[in-house]
């Protein structure tokens, strides 16, 4: 284990930054992705008005995790965009699509079956090409040098493929789970059955990535089972299982909460369970935090920002959704 | 279809391309989210309805606006990375941490007060959503802020040094941010957008007055328009030269292409009105100039030298005929913005702003001239930093990625098909609201007795207002 420095602290922040990406856009991106699934007219208005305030807010995260993944560590930056190049590029294009349907969907009724189709696309496409990155990161890039020496096709294998249907899933389970805290009725009847669905299907993914992770590098396979870091990481496959149960029985005695909050815990797991895979990487397998890491200046005067910043972010984001509480009737917000 | 097309090419089409799109929205919602502050705190402090109706008839055209510009925005921060990694590895730990501010300070600021601006004004009461208002206004500046000192850095590098990987490191922060340009192109940037702004604002104002002169909505948006490009233009005509000074400086080639000069002027420089830049015989073709006048405009002397593109090697030069044109097209259209400026004082000292067509149908053809006016400018002064990406340091020919060129093809292709689909689909729906008629009681965002089923956004009321049902008056 590296000392705790500059760099080591700054693979924490933009960890945390990729975190709230994923669970706060990842509940928005996954009212698009079960779009399909609900009925046109009050339950599609419905589940959209529930994220309508707060989705440009959560996006923002993304653009955190890039320009901070540039900022801190522009070696990494500069060898995995062009190594993700159609992934990167289709997410973009998706996040388009979804970003206008937002705003244009209420007011251009004319084109509105455009505009759910354009939602439910988007948000479907811009999730499986974020778990094929992640699962392309996961299985390792061809680095030369300071850059990407492979083609523009390496990403695409079983096992990415298998990674970004996975969080396609988690993300329905995210948006699911969403639903049920803030809607009632028919669309929280439905969002329950929604919920299970995904939450068997999410669990079943887990497993699946969890298996075959361990055997893409030796290097992975030496980290979950090497001694004594078993011990520590064996945790974390038993709290997913704790966290599975709960969630089952949560949704049977009909919480409205806790299978939001335990989804969350689901994803912070698996988000662990990564970082246990890769530290002290940053590109696996190529590149270490401390070799893409940018000069001590650059990660100083950034961390006075972030420093302050970023909690006062989180104070007027969590107003922000303080203000906007409570179920979304389709009445609107009173 | 791209045979030839090295992935360089693609790659710097793709960026002007996805840059020049982008930029059609920032330098209209800087203005306009200041003027909806404005809009809010008039009605606060006057009550007068006229300014509540107003607000509400422009935040529906900022939301659409505003969304646009973010998701087109995330797809460059992203760019730098799969277009140009190389660019990103070498400069990165100088424009990652200014991008990094311009997210923390900004986006965030935007993002969070966005929701509170467009749905909450019965959920959190006047004062607080003035805040909003306020804050979203203020995070589109910091926006401009960070992002042209980024841009301005690359134009005039200071503070850094080259460590052995060839990367920029770091020295002196405070030269960074405030490097030589930095202040005249933030100037200049947001005057422009504040311009563009009043120029579609005045449009919208003068079309409606054109078909009812009575209409008070249309009678206040216009005459706050042309008193904001009254004010503006003068300012942005004297921000331009101080701004041409400034390049001059630290940039002389960019002004010599700029300027068609492909010759030293030793006795003072002509200033070309109009000719075509020909790089193959260094020569300007067909040219109608003024003796002199170069001279004049650059150095404030008739007979000051001024040296032209024969003392620079051919390697260093930037594309002469775009630079030279942009320039002019830019220019040009910021004389007729002085000149609707002029007109409208005129008509209004003789009290007839309302009751000139003339100058109506004027405002309504400058509508869009803000927008060409500022990809103009960019154009000049992105395509005259050529052939360098951080200037005289790192040729653009070196900062790209390392991709095959069907990659690059393939998503330009993708670029250009997704962006005219979704965004002219967006602008249309925009027109379309400009083509209504401020009214009494304009419906806003949220409205309180309709039926609401978005986030308070009734369609029927939004496509017709006459639909609007029990039209509210804020606050609680």
């Amino acid at each position: 284990m590296a000392s705790f420095d500059l760099p080591t602290l700054w693979a924490f922040i933009l960890a945390f930054a990729v975190f709230a990406y994923v669970v706060l856009d990842g509940f928005d991106l996954g009212i698009g992705i079960l779009f399909p699934t609900l009925e046109p007219g009050v339950e599609r208005d419905q589940a959209m008005n529930s994220v309508a305030p707060v989705w440009d807010g959560n996006e923002t995260w993304l653009v955190l995790g890039g320009g901070g993944l540039l900022a801190a560590f522009p070696l990494a930056y500069a060898v995995v965009m062009p190594a993700l190049y159609a992934p990167i590029i289709a997410m973009l294009l998706a996040l388009v699509f979804r970003g206008v349907a937002f705003e244009s969907r209420w007011r251009d009724p004319g084109h509105q079956r455009f505009w759910d189709a354009a939602f439910a696309g988007g948000s479907m496409m811009a999730a499986f090409a974020q778990g094929v990155t992640l699962g392309a990161l996961l299985q390792g890039i061809t680095v030369e040098g300071r850059a990407y020496a492979g083609g523009w096709w390496e990403w695409l294998t079983p096992f990415s493929v298998l990674t970004g249907v996975s969080l396609v899933i988690g993300y329905a389970l995210l948006g699911s789970t969403w639903l049920i805290m803030k809607t009632e009725g028919a669309v929280q009847d439905h969002a329950f059955r929604h919920a299970r669905i995904a939450g068997i299907a999410t669990i079943v993914c887990v497993a699946a990535v969890s298996l075959a992770t361990p055997f893409l590098e030796e290097t992975y396979y030496q980290r979950w089972f090497a001694w004594p870091s078993v011990l520590f990481a064996a945790q974390v496959p038993l709290l997913v299982a704790i966290a599975a149960v709960a969630f089952f029985v949560s949704l049977q005695r009909r919480y409205e909460r806790l299978p939001f909050l335990l989804a969350l815990g689901l994803f912070a797991l698996s988000m662990v369970g990564l970082g246990v895979s890769i530290f002290p990487d940053i590109v696996p397998g190529a590149i270490t935090i401390h070799e893409a890491a940018a000069p001590e200046s650059s990660l100083i005067f950034m961390l006075v920002g972030a420093g302050v910043l970023i909690p006062i972010i989180l104070a007027y984001t969590g107003y922000s959704y303080w203000i906007f509480r409570g179920k979304v009737g389709h009445e609107g917000y009173h | 279809m791209f045979e030839g097309f090295d992935a360089l090419l693609l790659a710097r089409i793709q960026f002007a391309f996805t840059v020049s799109f982008h930029f059609i929205f920032p330098a209209f919602t800087i203005g306009l989210a200041s003027y909806l502050a404005v809009l809010e705190g008039l009605w606060l402090w006057t009550g007068r309805e006229v300014f509540l109706d107003l607000f509400r008839y422009w935040i529906k055209i900022f939301a659409l606006s505003f969304a646009m510009g973010v998701v087109s925005g995330i797809v460059l921060s992203y760019q730098f990375g799969t277009n140009w990694s190389v660019f990103s590895d070498r400069a990165g730990s100088i424009i990652g941490p200014l991008m990094a501010y311009e997210v923390l300070t900004a986006f965030f600021l935007e993002a969070g007060f966005l929701g509170v601006m467009l749905f909450g004004m019965k959920r959190v009461g006047r004062g607080l959503h003035y805040f909003a208002t306020l804050a979203v206004a203020v995070g589109t500046l910091f926006s401009a802020f960070w992002i042209l000192s980024a841009n301005s850095w690359m134009q005039t590098p200071v503070g850094y040094s080259l460590n052995e990987a060839g990367q920029f490191v770091p020295d002196d922060w405070w030269q960074i941010v405030f490097n030589p340009s930095f202040p005249y192109r933030l100037v200049h940037t947001v005057l422009g957008a504040y311009l563009t702004t009043a120029l579609v604002v005045g449009a919208v104002g003068a079309w409606h007055l054109l078909r009812d002169r009575a209409n008070e909505g249309a009678r206040v948006m216009f005459a706050m328009a042309m008193g904001m490009i009254v004010v503006t233009a003068p300012l942005q005509v004297l921000a331009g030269d101080m701004h041409g000074l400034n390049t001059l400086e630290h940039q002389p080639v960019k002004i010599m292409g700029m300027e068609g000069h492909f010759e030293s002027h030793p006795e003072g420089a002509p200033l070309y009105l109009f000719g075509l830049p020909d790089e193959t015989t260094a020569t300007v073709r067909y040219p109608i100039a003024i003796p002199h006048a170069g001279s004049l405009i650059l150095r404030h002397s008739l007979t000051a030298p001024m040296q032209g593109l024969d003392t620079v090697p051919r390697e260093e030069w930037p594309p002469v005929a775009i630079i030279f044109w942009s320039f002019r097209i830019m220019v040009g259209l910021g004389l007729l913005m002085f000149a609707l400026g002029l007109y409208a004082v005129v008509a209004g000292l003789r009290g007839r702003l309302y009751d000139t067509p003339n100058l109506h149908r004027f405002a309504v053809v400058m509508g869009p001239a803000g927008f060409v006016a500022v990809i103009a400018g960019w154009v000049t002064t992105e395509v005259g930093r050529q052939p360098y990406t951080v200037y005289g340091l790192l040729r653009t020919a070196e900062a790209v990625s390392p991709l095959d060129a069907p990659a690059v093809a393939t998503s330009l292709v993708a670029f250009v098909v997704v962006y005219f689909t979704v965004f002219s689909l967006g602008a249309w729906y925009i027109l379309r609201l400009m083509s209504h008629s401020p009214a009494p009681h304009e419906p806003g965002l949220e409205t309180s007795d309709a039926p609401i089923r978005s986030a308070g956004i009734t369609p029927a009321t939004a496509v017709d207002p006459d639909r609007a049902l029990g039209a509210e008056t804020g606050g609680n």
